[in-house]
């Protein structure tokens, strides 16, 4: 039997309300619109506040103590190596035993203890950098120091391991303290992605006879990678920015080379800026700013570098 | 435990922590409100009120903390605070308004003179030297309390020519005393600093043969031991045997000093000799009625002086464009100009200064009491 | 005949109590080896010991289990070191802030403000920098939180145009500020607007929000791109609006990964010096008012104290940390909780 239906009625149905979805979208992309406004804001103040430093003659800027004799790119270059230096240390120290903490803690843990552990983890996150910096001062470079001095004893002949002079106040010191501050943060969010592992794919890796390592090779590891390299991007962000630690570690100095045990030889733009903003003032302060600039163009740089990685090994995630 | 239970249990706890928090803080040192304590004073007798804000160095932090809280006490109607933010940092406050005075390690550069001039209405600033503290030159040598070090002797371990304790420019001029074979770390203030400033000057003044690098608040010399602020430098000291820095005097604790030598004698750092530098050096050329800013004399002879001195000056308008704040900012710097004012200064645990002479004390009223509502 | 040869490793594994005695005689033989060494050094003979471990329980189960085995019991290895490594400076440092800390912690440190506390005077403690730690944080929190979290939700469910890749690179960006640039800017800004006189806790709580908004964005986004795509599209063939979905289905279920997050966010700010000690400064009284007047904070006091020097001012400074340590503590556990009661029955992990 026909049901008859006039087309008037049929049309005259109205969709469920928009309004909802309308006001919802509206806040999220306000949300995104006010992202781009005070990044705009920031870069402007900071590239107005630098400006100063960038046109100055040698003459002015040579009146500058801070800047001991060098213009602004002899100053502002041995600070981004020393930056760069630093930060790469730390990661590469940190990421993989993040890695091997945030596995611990979601596959290898005994169950109940998981939760618990993962939180003594955010707990290192919790501690302020100005305990870590004399955290490294007082016990840090005590245990180091005997360390470095064998190795210095013994590879010497290397350029990264000679002439290593106590106390400990070196880049190396500083970037084991960087890669200790940066853990928690990497650990936690690694730690979150590896749990949301599809239980599926790690059970039929078990299930055709793998190893417990194996079914992390192939079911945890690969899901996870974009996740990893987004976690050792915020790890960066914060090891790149990192003033206080460094400032309470390094003996700092103004060279470009590779000698991570001698003190006096590198100086990171965080910590410099720290350390001179005080008692600077006029062409300084924007001399200052212009290294801060600096600073936000390497993370910049680097992080388009990451999102180039990710983008190359899209993976399956939830939401496309 | 029932979901309603659990949300009523929470919201309790987090208000009851509220009403905890709010409620229950007190203030260290407690004053009567209403009543001005007793003392003698020389401020005005009539109650202060309002604002007061300073900044800059934090050389003279501990001084004014002692200071804040004892004029505070004696005038409980006023908001006094002193932000130890940095010479610079407070000179640019001042200028750009955010303070009214502003403790400073190094005097206006001209250019800020015409800027400061501007904020002060047109009217001069002030800027009087109220704070003067001894150098000491320290070091980590377990068993030796004090060591005796000519000029010369102290810019080559701080060049880096002298790199053994045993070395004989040391020895000689301290017979007896038993030094060891270990290396001289000299460790210096990485962050531009008055301290080193005047130390750089010093060493620039009595040994320039050897220091040639003048005077500056940058240390000039590359690759050594360093830190940041004096517990930076201390930290480092007192971390290592061997390292030798300098750092103000009230901070030495009881790691050992030198007897710096002057003329022919050696003379230990005191707040006493740190005056005496004063007393023997003539004021700068642009020195005015208002700016009491000098040119110290470190290549003294003179007995009995110790010529390693901080000198930080104290810097107000000469003009306000309010009654409250001229009057707030003379009774606030007369007081620390007063002996009471330098004697609680420079007691050993609160900062350890060189209280002002009589007669720079009168100098420093009459350009206080310069001080007017425009 | 024929014989069948399968992958599958029939030898049989290595006897509960071997790998237990190897790693008991490697840790034995670091630590003796160090103590012949030179002096009797506990951490570095573990450490010996550890890596002795790691050799011998790998060749033993290479010879016995076969390749694939020991690739196993060398991960193993390698994770529970890991592990115990990052243990070592946590419970240092842990020990050195408990036992500093514990001299002057206590009822008295943290009700009474720095009022009139000058020179080596026993008084004196955080509660205004616990108040005003809090007040700016929280006021922080207030402004990045919705942002981040609507930004993340922006990125991941109404992403792909142009706009969200710049947000996304923007936020990339942002995740680089130094702090005490965040500090200048805030500093900057509130001096244009508001005139060089007006100093604020809220000028802080800008300066955080500039940092802790990245760190919400990335650690939320990542939370929202785990949610199965199942859960979204069942609840649109049940015709729930799109942002009834993402509210109640996809914000609920992974709820428990957002608040890591932003407990993350703010544990990051909590301890920042750098940008509080240019916008706010130190002050010595307590102040309820966060949009008037300066305010003292603990890491600042924490870092002044410490840069004056002297027994009792040492003393707070570690009582200071011992405080900031054990608010976030708090606050952890506080996420934990909330987490757990949020998250659907059956997430829970």
């Amino acid at each position: 039997m026909a049901v008859q239906i006039e087309t008037s009625q049929v049309r005259d149905l109205k969709p469920p309300s928009n309004l909802g979805n309308k006001v919802f979208a509206g806040l999220a992309s306000g949300a995104g619109w006010a992202i781009l406004v005070t990044l705009a804001a920031v870069a402007l103040f900071l590239v107005l506040r630098a400006a100063p430093a960038f046109t100055a003659s040698e003459e002015e800027l040579s009146g500058e103590g801070i800047l001991r004799g060098y213009g602004f790119w002899g100053y502002v270059g041995p600070l981004l190596f020393g930056t760069v230096l630093s930060s790469a240390l730390a990661l590469v120290i940190a990421v993989p035993l993040s890695i091997g903490i945030a596995l611990f803690i979601s596959h290898y843990a005994p169950r109940r203890l998981a939760q618990g552990l993962g939180y003594i983890v955010d707990l290192l996150a919790a501690i302020p950098s100005v305990i870590f910096g004399l955290w490294g001062a007082r016990w840090l470079m005590g245990v180091v120091d005997p360390v470095f001095a064998w190795l210095s004893d013994t590879l010497g002949f290397l350029p990264f391991f000679q002439d290593y002079l106590p106390p400990a106040r070196n880049i190396m010191t500083a970037s084991l303290v960087l890669a200790v501050m940066i853990l928690p943060i990497i650990t936690a969010t690694i730690r979150e992605v590896f749990l949301q592992t599809p239980r599926l794919h790690e059970e039929a890796s078990l299930a055709l006879g793998a190893t417990r390592w194996e079914m992390v090779q192939q079911a945890v590891l690969p899901f996870a990678r974009s996740g990893i390299i987004s976690a050792s991007m915020l790890g960066l962000g914060r090891a790149l920015g990192e003033t206080m630690a460094v400032l309470m570690i390094l003996s700092p100095g103004f060279l470009v080379n590779f000698n991570l045990l001698m003190p006096g030889q590198h100086q990171t733009i965080a910590a410099n800026i720290a350390n001179q903003f005080p008692e600077a003032a006029g062409l300084g302060v924007n001399v200052l700013i212009a290294t801060g600039l600096m600073l936000f163009i390497i993370t910049f740089l680097v992080n388009m570098a990451a999102r180039a990685i990710i983008a190359r090994r899209a993976e399956f995630s939830g939401a496309n | 435990m029932k979901l309603a239970n659990r949300r009523v249990a929470g919201i309790a706890a987090v208000s009851a922590l509220a009403i905890t928090l709010s409620a229950c803080g007190q203030d260290a040192v407690q004053t009567d409100d209403g009543a001005a304590t007793g003392g003698a004073t020389t401020g005005t007798s009539e109650e202060l009120s309002g604002a007061l804000a300073g900044a800059g160095a934090s050389s003279q932090e501990a001084g004014q903390n002692a200071w804040v809280a004892e004029f505070s006490t004696q005038n409980p109607g006023l908001t006094l605070s002193y932000d130890p933010t940095g010479s610079g940092a407070g000179r640019e406050q001042f200028i750009n308004g955010t303070v009214q005075f502003a403790g400073s390690d190094a005097a206006f550069k001209p250019e800020e003179i015409e800027a400061a001039t501007e904020r002060c209405y047109g009217a001069e600033p002030l800027e009087l030297p109220l704070w003067v503290s001894p150098i000491a030159v320290v070091f980590n040598l377990p068993g030796i309390e004090t060591l005796n070090m000519t000029p010369d002797t102290i810019a080559r371990v701080f060049t880096g020519e002298i790199t053994s304790w045993n070395d004989p420019a040391i020895a000689d001029a301290n017979p007896g005393v038993e030094l060891p074979d270990s290396a001289v770390v000299a460790v210096n203030r990485s962050d531009d600093s008055g301290t080193t400033e005047n130390f750089t000057e010093y060493l620039a003044a009595v040994a320039p043969d050897v220091w040639t690098y003048g005077g500056d608040g940058v240390w000039p010399i590359e690759g050594t031991q360093s830190g940041a602020q004096t517990s930076g430098v201390l930290e480092v000291v007192n971390g290592a045997e061997g390292t030798i820095a300098y750092v103000d005097a009230s901070r030495v604790g009881d790691l050992g000093t030198a007897a710096v030598g002057v003329g022919d004698e050696f003379v230990p750092y005191s707040a006493e000799a740190a005056a005496r530098v004063l007393e023997v050096s003539e004021p700068t050329e642009d020195a005015s009625d208002l700016r009491l800013t000098y040119e110290l004399a470190r290549d003294t002879t003179e007995s009995g002086t110790y010529p390693i001195v901080l000198v930080s000056y104290m810097i107000a308008c000469s003009q306000y464009d309010n009654e409250a704040d001229a009057t707030n900012v003379a009774a606030y710097f007369s007081y620390i100009a007063s002996e009471e004012g330098q004697e609680l200064a420079a007691q050993a645990d609160v900062a350890g200064i060189a209280p002002i002479s009589d007669s720079l004390r009168e100098k420093v009223t009459a350009a206080i009491d310069q001080i007017s509502a425009g | 005949m024929t014989t069948i040869t399968t992958a599958v490793d029939t030898r049989p594994r290595l006897a509960p109590w071997v790998p237990w005695s190897i790693l008991g005689l490697s840790l034995a033989a670091g630590i003796g080896i160090t103590a012949t060494a030179g002096s009797l050094n506990l951490l570095g003979g573990t450490a010996l010991g550890v890596v002795l471990y790691m050799v011998a329980i790998t060749a033993v189960s290479w010879v016995r289990e076969g390749e694939r085995w020991a690739r196993d019991r060398l991960a193993s290895a390698l994770v529970v070191s890991a592990f115990a490594l990052v243990m070592v400076p946590l419970v240092s440092l842990v020990w050195m802030v408990v036992s500093e800390g514990m001299k002057r912690f206590g009822p008295q440190f943290l009700y009474t403000n720095m009022v009139g506390v000058y020179g080596e005077s026993e008084l004196g403690g955080a509660y205004h920098a616990i108040v005003g730690t809090l007040l700016i944080t929280g006021l922080a929190s207030l402004i990045s939180i919705p942002i981040g979290i609507f930004t993340a939700i922006y990125l991941v469910e109404y992403g792909g145009g142009r706009i969200a890749r710049y947000v996304t690179f923007l936020v990339d960006v942002m995740t680089g500020i130094p702090s005490i640039v965040a500090g200048l800017f805030a500093f900057s800004l509130f001096f244009t607007v508001a005139g060089p006189g007006y100093k604020s806790g809220l000028i802080g709580a800008v300066a955080l929000a500039v940092l802790m908004t990245p760190v919400v964005v990335r650690s939320v986004e990542e939370m929202l791109k785990l949610v199965p795509n199942e859960l979204r599209e069942a609840a649109y063939a049940l015709g729930v609006p799109k942002w009834l979905t993402i509210v109640k289905v996809v914000l609920r279920t992974a709820v428990a990964g957002i608040t890591t997050g932003v407990m993350i966010a703010i544990a990051r700010v909590i301890g920042e010096t750098a940008p509080l000690l240019i916008t706010v400064g130190i002050v010595a009284n307590t102040n309820f008012n966060v949009f008037d007047g300066r305010m003292a904070t603990l890491p600042v006091f924490v870092f002044r104290q410490y840069a004056q020097g002297g027994q009792a001012a040492s003393e707070r400074a570690w009582a200071g940390a011992l405080t900031l340590i054990l608010i976030v503590m708090l606050l952890n556990l506080v996420a934990r909780l909330i987490s757990r009661w949020f998250a659907p029955r059956g997430m829970a992990h």
